[in-house]
């Protein structure tokens, strides 16, 4: 399982240790926001490469859930009162619920037709959340969810203030989500999946029950996106319905696709890089697309794995073959899409 | 029995675009098994075009609406050349993909160009019409003749003419068509262009009802694509309805149940028919 783990396990762990050596030297508010905000986008990305990644299914409802995620989670502090910490996992549930209940619908269809009809219940998910005032606020949105009880006082008894406190937080989230995707990928579950991403009826040549394990990769596509709408939640502290909309799918997938589908160090990678460009770009912020679209457009036709496609192209071809032939290729890298 | 008349002329003429809009994506989806999901964003530039025509070059509203629709038409065709020609061995969420950049593309760089503000454009024929007490505009009344005849001449090309029967054909079976000696590349290309041709006509006559904005074709990229899919992806006659459902769910949906929710139950009705019939309400061979 280890060695589904590209770059090896070393290498997240390095990353992750440097990430959380970051808080220490005391950086501005500015650089933990946007560290946070890019821990929330990547573990959105995790949970939309399982489907999109793995599975080769496009669900354009993606946002949706992590809206739902994130209304859960605002409702019952807000309105009933609970703990954030019993309100997160509960969001997870429901969204992992929907996302059984979507599926059941959704993957009687097939291919484009499944593409759209996420996008119709996406659309359904944003225009229920924006109109259902007395529930989740309408137009005006949720006011005033509170952070974490508890992690502010635990934040400031190691010297360090709320937003150190929500860096971790998201810190230790996205590690748990990464483990998770990756065992989930190791397993002959994940396995499964990529075999129905060459097509379902190779796929059940094989003997996969095709429909159950897309229930399973939708529901654990969707508990993710719910996890990181809780998180988003209690961090923003402000909800509008505007973050569950297609368009925030649509951002993610370019998060993605610049990152690498189907790998595990793409959903990282991409919101990494791209959040941080989107965000020194402000100035063109309503002309971003002018670039970010015909980036997608190529993206999709040159490198539909991204930099870590491009990355193991460019590693692959600098590695001398071996003398004696292994027993297993030296770089089982995730690039083998084609055929699909 | 006014109000319903009413509502049912307005439905009509808000039937007429959805399908015309419709028809284009559900023909190249039918030829090129690509769900082009730009295709509002050819919706939308055929009303720009439209609206700079008027006022930049001063022609008249007809002028305009034919400008704006070979426009729209070749940068359909271009589109096909470029992207969706290249990727058509590729997995299909790919097309998908480069489709929803190319929307993205499409609405920044109009908004670049026209400002995010919304526009107006000039009915041709100002004031309204008075039929037995049922008030209409002139306006609606061009939608209802103008899709009428546009259906009817989609329909006169698409079984009678010798190039619309070959893209009947490659909707049918794309390697027959290729064996029975159909340039397919070329009727990719004109598929295309009719589609971006549809959806700009149906831009220019909608337009003056409605104040035109940079993000105008995202509601109706999802509307027609609800409309396909109800009808059948690559299903002509079920466009036409599936167009024609849509406008009357939501005009009478809108005047009876809830004007707020008037845009959800396009939507409720799609989910519900996939969920009854995942092919759609016209089935067709695959």
């Amino acid at each position: 399982m280890k060695g589904r783990l590209q770059g090896g396990i070393w290498g997240w762990v390095a990353v992750f240790v440097l990430a959380a050596l970051v808080p220490l030297f005391g950086p501005s508010g500015y650089v933990l926001d946007i560290g946070v905000n890019i821990m929330i986008y990547a573990i959105l990305a995790y949970g939309l490469n399982v489907l999109l990644g793995y599975t080769g299914q496009l669900p354009l409802a993606h946002a949706g859930f992590f809206g739902i995620g994130a209304y859960t989670v605002g409702i019952l502090t807000l309105k009933a009162g609970w703990s954030f910490w019993l309100a997160w996992p509960v969001a997870v549930a429901i969204t992992a619920l929907a996302g059984l209940l979507l599926g059941l619908v959704a993957f009687r269809t097939k291919g484009d037709t499944f593409a759209i009809f996420t996008l119709g219940v996406g659309v359904i998910i944003m225009l229920v959340i924006n109109k259902w005032d007395a529930l989740t606020g309408g137009n005006d949105g949720l006011n005033g969810i509170m952070p974490p009880a508890g992690l502010e006082a635990l934040s400031k008894s190691v010297g360090l203030k709320l937003s150190g406190g929500f860096y971790y937080l998201a810190l230790i989230s996205l590690a748990l989500t990464i483990i998770a995707v990756a065992r989930a990928r190791g397993s002959v579950f994940g396995l499964s999946l990529i075999a129905i991403r060459g097509g379902d009826d190779l796929a059940r040549s094989a003997g996969i029950d095709v429909y159950s394990h897309k229930l399973r990769a939708m529901m654990l596509s969707t508990a993710i996106a719910g996890f990181a709408g809780g998180l988003y939640a209690t961090y923003l502290g402000f909800l509008g319905s505007a973050a569950t909309g297609p368009i925030q799918t649509f951002t993610l997938l370019l998060y993605l696709l610049v990152g690498g589908l189907g790998t595990l160090a793409g959903p990282l990678l991409g919101p990494a890089l791209m959040y941080t460009l989107a965000q020194n770009l402000k100035g063109l912020q309503d002309y971003q697309y002018i670039v970010f679209g015909p980036l997608l457009v190529l993206l999709i036709m040159f490198a539909p794995q991204g930099l870590v496609g491009l990355w193991s192209r460019f590693t692959a071809r600098r590695t001398p073959p071996p003398a004696t032939p292994p027993t297993t290729p030296p770089h089982q890298k995730e690039v083998t899409r084609a055929g699909s | 029995m006014i109000t319903f008349l009413q509502q049912l002329l307005n439905a009509l003429a808000l039937g007429g675009v959805y399908a015309l809009v419709a028809l284009g994506l559900t023909l190249v989806y039918g030829v090129m098994r690509v769900p082009n999901f730009a295709h509002g964003g050819l919706y939308m530039l055929g009303a720009y075009l439209t609206y700079a025509s008027l006022t930049g070059l001063g022609i008249g509203y007809v002028p305009s609406l034919i400008l704006a629709a070979i426009g729209v038409a070749l940068l359909a065709a271009l589109m096909e050349r470029v992207i969706f020609y290249p990727l058509r061995n590729a997995p299909h969420v790919s097309p998908m993909i480069a489709a929803i950049g190319v929307l993205f593309f499409l609405e920044a760089a109009v908004q670049l160009i026209w400002g995010p503000d919304f526009k107006q454009i000039p009915a041709p024929i100002n004031g309204i019409v008075e039929i037995g007490g049922v008030i209409i505009t002139w306006q609606r009344l061009i939608i209802i003749a103008a899709s009428v005849v546009v259906v009817v001449a989609l329909n006169y090309f698409l079984k009678r003419t010798l190039t619309g029967a070959t893209i009947e054909a490659m909707s049918q079976n794309r390697e027959g068509a290729r064996l029975v000696g159909i340039n397919t590349n070329r009727v990719g290309m004109l598929t295309f262009a009719i589609s971006g041709l549809l959806a700009a006509a149906a831009a220019a006559l909608i337009a003056p009802t409605l104040l035109v904005s940079p993000s105008m074709g995202e509601v109706m990229n999802l509307k027609v694509f609800a409309i396909i899919i109800l009808g059948g992806m690559g299903s002509v006659p079920g466009a036409i309805v599936g167009a024609f459902l849509l406008s009357f769910a939501e005009t009478f949906g809108g005047a009876y149940i809830s004007l707020d929710f008037a845009d959800v139950i396009g939507f409720a009705m799609l989910v519900l028919v996939l969920a009854i019939r995942p092919q759609g309400l016209f089935k067709r061979g695959t």
